[in-house]
């Protein structure tokens, strides 16, 4: 289905509501370096590989910015900006614009307000937000199973049956880990989870997901505590 | 689709770089903050490596003394390009640490969720940064998408100092220093800076082999401004990392038409809407290769590149798409230039499309390299040993 820009869809959230998340985004330290303006020029949606296979354009998203349409532009936070694959293609802008940087900023916003569509373009995604966050790498050799990747065939389960041999066959003594990328350090994971705390990091997960909130509280207090850290989350 | 003709280099013609660069010396603001007591800036260590970026600045790439930054993507389901990357630090002699007080850049996640924010990106940036500068090595960076991230970070931190002063709190809290290294270097600069050595050691005769080359959006597009240009590799009007790598060692590289175009990853994409990334890998990459170059081989040099354009396939031949293109890294083409085991270092077997007849075609038994895989696989099912070393990997004869 198409974007629907009618306005309609939100017509019944308040205006004041709408151009508080606006403020937010003009808020963030890098949007004035995201946007300078813009010439319609389009460049940005021929190199877009989103604006290819979606109703999607990175010239919508920089107009829409630039003249501050804060009805649109609550339109795109919903029902767009989840699109956009940030490979940043659009960095040729020759207005020095960065429409997936407004992107990054945009998604921001919506995940800090925990708005109900970027909860629902992060389902299923929890899994992966623990992984990256309690242990410092994101994607472990045993996310490898034939049921979480069908579509990659039957190598994907040749893998996930010899997993524990041929990480052990691999020479660097950091890979032998199955759970993890490579080995990482305690001391190195406390010193992220300290990033977490100290950064806003958790208030952001609690805002788009409880239980995944809980369950890394529930993780990462227990290191601390057993490091000296008197931290509560 | 329609296709676009690939248009031959001109012959005659040279493109002049502008005479002053259109974008600021991330050197010289770093070495005012440096002046300024606001932050420490690693140099890059003796001996190194001049090559020349997008608007024709310099670049000091390390030889040796580098901190390897690992990849998650790579490190978990491509090992292959890890190992070789090692492989070629020992092969030529090189010091080297991969070390264990690393986390991922975590920008993989924020680009796919934006569950963070730049003060959170900001402090993991520099906790590594700061990691390498305490052991004397130097950071170079194995997944093209940290590369690229960096390069936003340090962006980020020489421009506003409110973000500067919450990171060096940070550090304090931690113990450490807010470090910004004088270069943001990716492995595939190391290979391009190396290739004449690599090619000193080359024992395999690569010129049957015809490849398409996939630079990654990250590398050169996002900060393109310390990306490796040189004239004699698409007359500088494209990155030259990759192409001139493959070019020294003897592959024919071929041009396609959607050489600029993204590989399709999308960061959630390939995690949570994979219609999208198989579709965009299949129909703007592969296929286009395929019509247009018929390749043996695509090499490319980022972690979610590899991943999508190599796991990619297995769909597109359900749906009767021109695929069957096997991927690799730059780092595993050098190595295998120059002797190193398919699959004891190349670890081929983590890589989906059939990559056989590409090795047959360079004069390598794949059963044979399978069955001394497996025999060194047997040490460790019967107990002999735990782990296979980097003895183990080079007892077996080339
Ligand atoms: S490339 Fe830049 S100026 Fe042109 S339409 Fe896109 S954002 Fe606007
Ligand atoms: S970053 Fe997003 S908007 Fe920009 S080119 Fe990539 S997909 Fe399109």
């Amino acid at each position: 289905m198409g974007l629907d820009l009618s306005m309609n869809k939100y017509a019944d959230v308040p205006y004041e509501e709408k151009e508080r998340l606006f403020n937010e985004v003009k808020a963030d330290l890098r949007f004035h370096h995201a946007l300078y303006g813009c010439y319609e020029c389009g460049i940005c949606v021929a190199a877009c590989p989103s604006a290819r296979f979606y109703d999607f354009s990175p010239r919508v998203i920089a107009q829409a910015t630039a003249r501050e349409d804060v009805d649109l532009i609550y339109t795109l936070m919903n029902d767009s900006i989840w699109d956009c694959s940030q490979c940043f293609s659009c960095d040729r802008c020759p207005r020095h614009n960065s429409p997936g940087m407004l992107i990054t900023i945009m998604r921001e916003v919506a995940v800090n307000n925990g708005l109900q569509t970027a909860k629902e373009a992060l389902e299923g995604y929890g899994r992966i937000i623990y992984k990256i966050m309690s242990t410092g790498t994101q994607v472990s050799p045993d996310m490898l199973q034939p049921n979480a990747f069908p579509d990659w065939g039957p190598h994907v389960k040749d893998i996930s049956d010899n997993l524990e041999w041929w990480r052990k066959a691999l020479p660097p003594e950091t890979l032998h880990t199955t759970e993890t990328g490579w080995a990482v350090d305690d001391k190195t994971i406390i010193e992220l989870y300290l990033i977490w705390h100290m950064t806003g990091v958790m208030d952001m997960i609690e805002e788009i997901d409880d239980g995944l909130h809980m369950i890394l509280v529930d993780v990462m207090e227990e290191k601390l505590e057993e490091e000296g850290y008197d931290v509560s989350f | 689709m329609i296709h676009l003709p690939v248009v031959n280099q001109a012959r005659d013609r040279n493109f002049e770089l502008p005479e002053t660069p259109p974008t600021e010396d991330y050197h010289d603001i770093l070495d005012q903050l440096e002046k300024d007591g606001e932050i420490i800036v690693q140099r890059v260590p003796e001996p190194y490596i001049e090559v020349k970026t997008k608007y024709g600045r310099t670049k000091k790439i390390p030889v040796e003394r580098t901190w390897h930054h690992k990849s998650c993507g790579q490190c978990g389901h491509i090992p292959g390009y890890s190992t070789s990357i090692f492989w070629l630090n020992r092969k030529l002699g090189l010091d080297y640490i991969d070390p264990k007080d690393q986390t991922s850049c975590t920008a993989w996640n924020y680009y796919a969720s934006a569950t963070s924010n730049p003060a959170a990106q900001a402090a993991v940036a520099i906790r590594n940064f700061a990691a390498a500068y305490e052991t004397g090595y130097f950071p170079i960076i194995h997944c093209g998408t940290s590369f690229g991230h960096y390069k936003e970070v340090r962006q980020s931190l020489m421009h506003y100092p409110e973000l500067r002063a919450q990171v060096r709190k940070i550090m304090e809290k931690l113990g450490k220093k807010l470090v910004i290294p004088e270069e943001i270097v990716h492995y595939s600069e190391w290979v391009y800076a190396m290739r004449d050595r690599i090619a000193e050691h080359q024992v395999m005769d690569m010129s049957p082999i015809t490849a398409t080359v996939h630079p990654a959006c990250h590398y050169h597009k996002l900060i393109e401004e310390d990306a490796i240009y040189t004239p004699e590799i698409y007359g500088a009007q494209r990155t030259a990392i990759i192409t001139g790598v493959l070019q020294k060692i003897g592959v024919n590289v071929a041009d396609y038409s959607t050489w600029f175009d993204c590989c399709g990853f999308g960061f959630r994409h390939i995690l949570v809407s994979r219609d999208f990334s198989r579709s965009f890998a299949v129909q703007r990459k592969i296929e286009v290769m395929k019509e247009e170059a018929n390749p043996d081989l695509v090499v490319t040099h980022d972690t979610g590149c590899v991943t999508t354009l190599d796991q990619s396939q297995f769909a597109g031949k359900a749906h009767d798409k021109k695929v069957g293109l096997p991927v690799l890294s730059d780092s595993q083409v050098a190595a295998l230039a120059l002797g190193a085991h398919p699959y004891l270092v190349l670890q081929m077997h983590w890589h989906n499309t059939d990559n056989k007849p590409f090795l047959e075609k360079i004069g390598i038994d794949p059963e044979e390299k399978w069955r001394e895989f497996e025999e060194q696989v047997d040490k460790l099912k019967n107990g002999e040993q735990l782990y296979l070393t980097w003895d183990d990997v080079e007892s077996v004869p080339v």
